[in-house]
């Protein structure tokens, strides 16, 4: 099936009953999105499917052949980080790092979306997000700081 | 997961011959239509649901949220639930189906799940999750699990002895309160559905959910015009405030004129095995004066006929408790 990740169109030797979360991570080594729950529950495999925030875990990877997919790894670069990822470091938003792929794509969507949110709209975007250590309230801050970065952006 | 054929339907009329090629379009339907899959999928890998063809119907026109000539409103199948409670109508003139919706899931769910897919969402109850656990509505004759388990979460309005398990779905109470019709195109053509007689009763057959007929497609799920001035609210009791199943929820239409109570409308989720309509309930508002006396009858007179299984016991006071302060929040007797 063909594929387009993080703006790259790709043919993947993959089958219909796989799901986006196994295509991503064991066709493409795209290893960032993390599989927590494989349930729906958790929100480690959240990616932007055509910009909107989704759990790969649920998604068939069939259907998204005609969809842009990012991952986290179409994020920002090692060299360039994405406002949001500089604000996660400021602001030590995560311990263990599992959960921090996908509350950084939910927080993307968000911001996309919604580029003066609130602390509250912050929750709620994020709501869809476990974070086993508990750092939900950097994690609010890191996404409230980035946003103003961003609005500062030329 | 098993595996199984996939067909991307490009039109209506193919995705209704291949499910009308299935036995039955209810609990272990060989041929099953793929929306966002939140709940299909999930049923696969947990192996409850093994249908051996999913028809992916993400291409066919049903994405559209439609004005009609009489003032209600045309919502197609594939309308994904983000789009619809933050659609400008919904959140003006149906302010409860818009809160239910917000109050469901989280925003990753929403962003993917189609109103037809959540109008057929399956339950939650863990015994019908688990393979290895009997379950007679997805092995019908195995037995209930939960009538001497886990039930804490489960219904206390239309249960038989066969299950016990809720309807999960917020939108549906939102719906069963707005009288909604289901639009649906099978292979005998088209039909609509009172939103009431859509989903059925467990009784004998837990395993028979909807009155759905093999190669049947829910197309559109239509609202009647807003009643004018009616206030209508949506308020979810849960074990969490984000990302839970309701324990108890209310969905409320009311109108007030002079003080007294007009036209009530009134269902509830999280209690019952389908969206549970209080007929009694807003029949004894319908007239009465909007006081804190009235409303806590009316919840009282709501849960009248709850039969609470051995670990739910609570939920016939916190429904009460649910419903009283839905119609409070509607009439202004209470804030946000
Ligand atoms: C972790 C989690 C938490 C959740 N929390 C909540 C919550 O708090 N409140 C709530 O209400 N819901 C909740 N949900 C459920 C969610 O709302 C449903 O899974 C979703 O609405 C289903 O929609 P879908 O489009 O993904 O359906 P699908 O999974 O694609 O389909 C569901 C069923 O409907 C059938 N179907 C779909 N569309 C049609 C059609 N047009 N015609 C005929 N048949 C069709 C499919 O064949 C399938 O059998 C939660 C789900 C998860 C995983
Ligand atoms: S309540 Fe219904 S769904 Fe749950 S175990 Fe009993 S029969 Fe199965
Ligand atoms: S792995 Fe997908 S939501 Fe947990
Ligand atoms: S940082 Fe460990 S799960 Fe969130």
């Amino acid at each position: 099936m063909r594929l387009t990740i993080n703006g790259v169109p790709r043919d993947v030797p993959a089958g219909d009953h796989e799901t986006l979360l196994a295509v991503i991570r064991e066709r493409l080594q795209l290893t960032g999105t993390k599989e927590g729950c494989a349930r729906g529950e958790c929100g480690a495999c959240t990616v932007l499917i055509d910009g909107r925030a989704a759990y790969s875990c649920l998604t068939l990877a069939a259907g998204c052949a005609d969809s842009a997919v990012t991952t986290i790894e179409g994020l920002g670069r090692a060299d360039a980080l994405h406002p949001l990822q500089q604000a996660f470091i400021e602001q030590d938003a995560l311990q263990c790092g599992f959960c921090t792929p996908g509350q950084l794509l939910a927080a993307a969507a968000l911001i996309a979306r919604t580029p003066r949110p609130s602390e509250d709209d912050v929750r709620v975007a994020l709501s869809g997000n476990l974070c086993r250590c508990g750092t939900y309230p950097k994690l609010v801050r890191a996404v409230m700081q980035a946003a103003e970065m961003m609005r500062a952006e030329p | 997961m098993e595996r199984f054929q996939y067909t991307r339907a490009r039109t209506i009329p193919e995705a209704i011959g291949i499910g009308a090629q299935a036995t039955t379009a209810q609990q272990g339907a060989p041929v099953r239509f793929l929306a966002g899959g939140t709940t299909l999928v999930d049923l696969m890998k947990l192996n409850v649901e093994h249908p051996t063809r999913l028809v992916d119907i993400n291409h066919l026109a049903l994405n559209a949220i439609e004005h009609m000539p009489d003032g209600g409103l045309r919502i197609g199948a594939l309308v994904r639930n983000a789009a619809l409670a933050h659609d400008a109508t919904v959140m003006k003139d149906y302010r409860v189906l818009s809160e239910a919706l917000l109050s469901g899931a989280s925003a990753q769910l929403r962003n993917v799940a189609t109103t037809g897919g959540n109008l057929l969402q399956r339950t939650r109850c863990m015994y019908f999750r688990n393979t290895a656990m009997a379950c007679n509505k997805r092995e019908p004759g195995s037995g209930c699990s939960a009538i001497a388990g886990d039930n804490r979460s489960l219904a206390i309005l239309g249960t038989s002895p066969q299950c016990i398990a809720t309807n999960p779905s917020d939108m549906n109470v939102a719906l069963a309160a707005l009288d909604a019709t289901v639009q649906v195109q099978g292979s005998k053509g088209e039909r609509t559905i009172p939103f009431r007689d859509f989903h059925l009763l467990p009784g004998d057959t837990p395993h028979r959910e909807t009155v759905l007929e093999p190669g049947d497609l829910v197309t559109h799920v239509t609202l009647a015009a807003p009643r004018a001035g009616a206030t209508s609210r949506y308020l979810k009791l849960r074990d969490r405030a984000s990302y839970e199943f309701a324990l108890a929820s209310a969905a409320v239409i009311v109108e007030v004129s002079g003080g007294r109570f007009g036209n009530v409308s009134i269902a509830m989720g999280g209690i019952g095995t389908k969206p549970w309509r209080m007929t009694a309930a807003e029949q004894a508002l319908a007239g009465a004066p909007v006081d804190e006396a009235t409303i806590v009858r009316a919840a009282k007179l709501a849960l009248a006929d709850a039969k609470p299984q051995s670990e739910n016991g609570f939920k016939v006071e916190l429904a009460q408790r649910c419903l009283a302060h839905a119609l409070r929040l509607a009439t202004g007797m209470a804030a946000s």
